[in-house]
């Protein structure tokens, strides 16, 4: 009985030489406190993407002139001791000289911010028609909440920001998920074939590589036609700023397999008659995964600050469309800027997720070897 | 190249016709077909591009329809203060980036090193766009001025002149720290691993045993062997410059090649549009080259390689 292992592991040392690869990584992402965080940061982004209008509190498209350029109504937690989440009120007064309506602050009035009220119709998960938002002041709108002021049309901050997250967070991902394909996919023939095609990748590669990014970005996207819906416009950019994107992952991939190619398992594979399918799918894809992962985590953030940056100059996403960068635009002008500062705000979270993708790409390229030291 | 900017429907006259319209001028069907023939609008795709290459060749690169100016006079100027923001904007790099890089490196986990290291990611996440904007509020709000543009608006139109160059040299300091910023954290974070790598090989200790001062010690050899790698990023380094000079000039309203090329594409003023993508991949490559330049010249190891 004496030869037989104990099937439970007993010590630390026996966990970890009896756990799945994915365990050993999982566990080491864990011991890195700021990447964890970064984690749960992007969960909650998500949440909002899956959404948007649950979160909302007002309709992200409409307008009141009268309304616009309210300040920033400051969420108050507590109301003294007692937790109940309330704001201040906001009063408007018309400058006799300039006709304008002039919004301030009111701290002595305040407005409490109620749970699950009812709002504008939307409809749940794009299945679900309801009318529950989370937060909200009183349902006979009387009272005004605007958590991040209103823009130069009145429109609610707060309700087109996490509107603009869904569209900024979706083409972050679906432009590396396109990257990700090609780059896989080039790189992974040209590694593992060799000779005219890798010849041929590799020159696209330097081709595409030499290009200027940014200028080159920018005639693509004026280059779609102005008619096009919000749709079609939204993939058009993804798919523009993952052709350029694939290439520093398909260059990796090769590199990849170009090693693997020569390794035992390899061939002790082939030897045993595995088809090349699965000797690619079986053997060699799974040892370099978790690396393309950590590869396009940290992609991410770059096409979403290039997004933002396209919309901002006005040739990415397109108005009634919203995104971070759409959002931004209401930026450009300092005069603005100065008369509403708040409209800032959309910049700070475009720095929180590039930085939370950031810390979390880093915590997973450390963990994506979990047999380094 | 030719491809792109031709891909929009319509071209430089429909827009064009489109402006006077809106604008409340009107234009008859006669007029548009004259110009079109003057401009050779009215010829086949390949005629066009086949006219567009010889006039390359010849060193000439059209004329701007909406300017109505040769596009080399347009973009001359232009160019040469691109260059010199993106210039500018690399040293400043290089000068922050590489003595941070060292300190990081020699008090690994001290206050300073963890302050850098905060620094740097949030250097990384800003869009620089955001940066110039913020910098460009606050100097507006608090300063009561205005940071835009590279010259005072008596210099403006004024002819080159010494006063001039100091005046540009005044305004130019802001957009190159600006468009240099995510650069410095990113290499200042490859110089801080690179040296770290290098701090723990065996001639350090022996340099360190023979009584050499730490400062000296550090910068005489390993942190010349850390350069290493950073030259070779120049290659990719300095035509990110160059684009991401697009964005901060369009938002700081600097007289680069930036606007004026979006500028030309929104109006499909398509021959100045192309000669200033063409213009953007050539600093490319020459951006590439002065890496490998740089690189054969630094590492003795790279140029014996090729003999």
């Amino acid at each position: 009985m004496s030869v037989l292992a104990p099937a439970v592991p007993v010590t630390a040392e026996d966990r970890v030489s009896v756990a799945s690869n994915w365990q050993l990584v999982w566990w080491r992402f864990r011991k890195h406190r700021l990447a964890l965080v970064s984690a749960l940061v992007l969960l909650v982004l998500y949440v909002t993407v899956l959404c948007p209008d649950f979160f909302s509190t007002q309709d992200p498209e409409a307008t009141e002139a009268r309304l616009a350029f309210i300040p920033i109504q400051r969420l108050h937690v507590f109301d003294g001791l007692r937790p109940s989440p309330w704001v201040p009120d906001v009063a408007g007064k018309r400058n006799p000289t300039t006709l304008r309506m002039e919004w301030r602050v009111d701290e002595s009035r305040k407005i409490p911010v109620r749970f699950f009220v009812t709002g504008y119709p939307y409809r749940l998960l794009g299945v679900v028609s309801t009318r529950t938002h989370l937060l909200g002041a009183s349902a006979d709108g009387r009272e005004r909440l605007h958590l991040l002021g209103t823009d130069r049309l009145g429109r609610d901050q707060w309700s087109r920001l996490v509107h603009g997250t869904r569209t900024s967070m979706t083409i972050g991902l679906t432009a590396v998920t396109f990257s990700v394909i090609l780059g896989v996919l080039l790189g992974g023939i040209s590694g593992y074939y060799g000779g005219p095609a890798d010849a041929v990748i590799q020159r696209l590669i330097e081709l595409l590589q030499s290009l200027p990014t940014i200028p080159i970005w920018l005639a693509l996207t004026a280059a779609l036609p102005r008619d096009w819906s919000p749709q079609q416009v939204f993939f058009a950019i993804t798919v523009i700023l993952s052709l350029v994107g694939w290439t520093t992952l398909g260059r990796e991939v090769r590199g990849r397999f170009l090693a693997l190619r020569e390794e035992d398992f390899v061939l002790a594979a082939e030897l045993a008659g595995a088809s090349q399918r699965r000797i690619i799918v079986r053997h060699m894809v799974p040892t370099f995964l978790s690396h393309i992962i950590a590869t396009s985590t940290l992609a991410i953030p770059a096409m979403i600050i290039n997004e933002t940056s396209l919309s901002f100059l006005g040739l990415g996403i397109r108005p009634p469309a919203i995104s971070w960068g759409v959002l931004l635009q209401e930026a450009q002008n300092i005069q603005t800027v100065a008369l509403a500062p708040w409209l800032l705000v959309p910049g700070a979270v475009v720095i929180l997720s590039v930085l939370a993708f950031n810390l979390v790409g880093d915590g997973l390229r450390d963990a994506a070897d979990p047999y380094s030291q | 190249m030719f491809a792109i900017v031709q891909a929009p429907p319509g071209d430089f006259l429909t827009t064009y016709v489109a402006t006077l319209a809106s604008s409340g001028s009107s234009i008859n069907a006669e007029q548009v077909d004259a110009l079109r023939r003057e401009y050779g609008l009215d010829r086949p795709v390949w005629v066009q591009y086949l006219k567009w290459m010889e006039n390359l060749a010849k060193g000439n690169l059209g004329l701007s329809l909406e300017y109505q100016r040769p596009n080399a006079e347009l973009i001359g100027e232009r160019l040469v203060l691109t260059m010199v923001l993106a210039l500018l904007s690399f040293v400043f790099t290089w000068i922050v980036a590489i003595p941070a890089g060292i300190y990081s490196a020699m008090h690994p986990r001290s206050v300073v090193d963890y302050l850098l290291t905060v620094l740097n990611y949030v250097g990384v996440a800003t869009p620089n766009f955001m940066l110039a904007l913020v910098l460009m509020w606050g100097a507006f709000a608090y300063l009561g001025m205005s940071v835009t543009g590279l010259f005072s608006p008596d210099f403006v139109e004024a002819p080159w002149s010494l006063a001039r160059v100091l005046d540009l040299l005044k305004h130019v300091w802001l957009p190159a720290v600006v468009l240099g910023v995510a650069g410095t954290a990113r290499l200042t974070r490859v110089m801080r691993a690179n040296l770290l790598d290098e701090l723990n090989k065996p001639y350090v200790t022996t340099a360190r045993a023979k009584g050499l001062s730490e400062w000296r010690l550090v910068v005489r050899y390993p942190a010349r062997l850390a350069l290493n790698p950073l030259v070779s990023t120049i290659g990719w380094y300095l035509p990110a410059l160059f684009s991401g000079s697009l964005i901060v000039a369009t938002v700081m309203n600097l007289p680069n090649i930036g606007p004026l090329l979006l500028r030309a594409l929104i109006n499909q003023d398509m021959y100045l549009a192309g000669s200033i993508l063409l213009i953007y991949c050539f600093l490319t490559i020459v951006g590439t080259l002065i890496s490998d330049i740089l690189l054969a010249w630094l590492d003795p190891r790279i140029r014996l390689e090729e003999g």
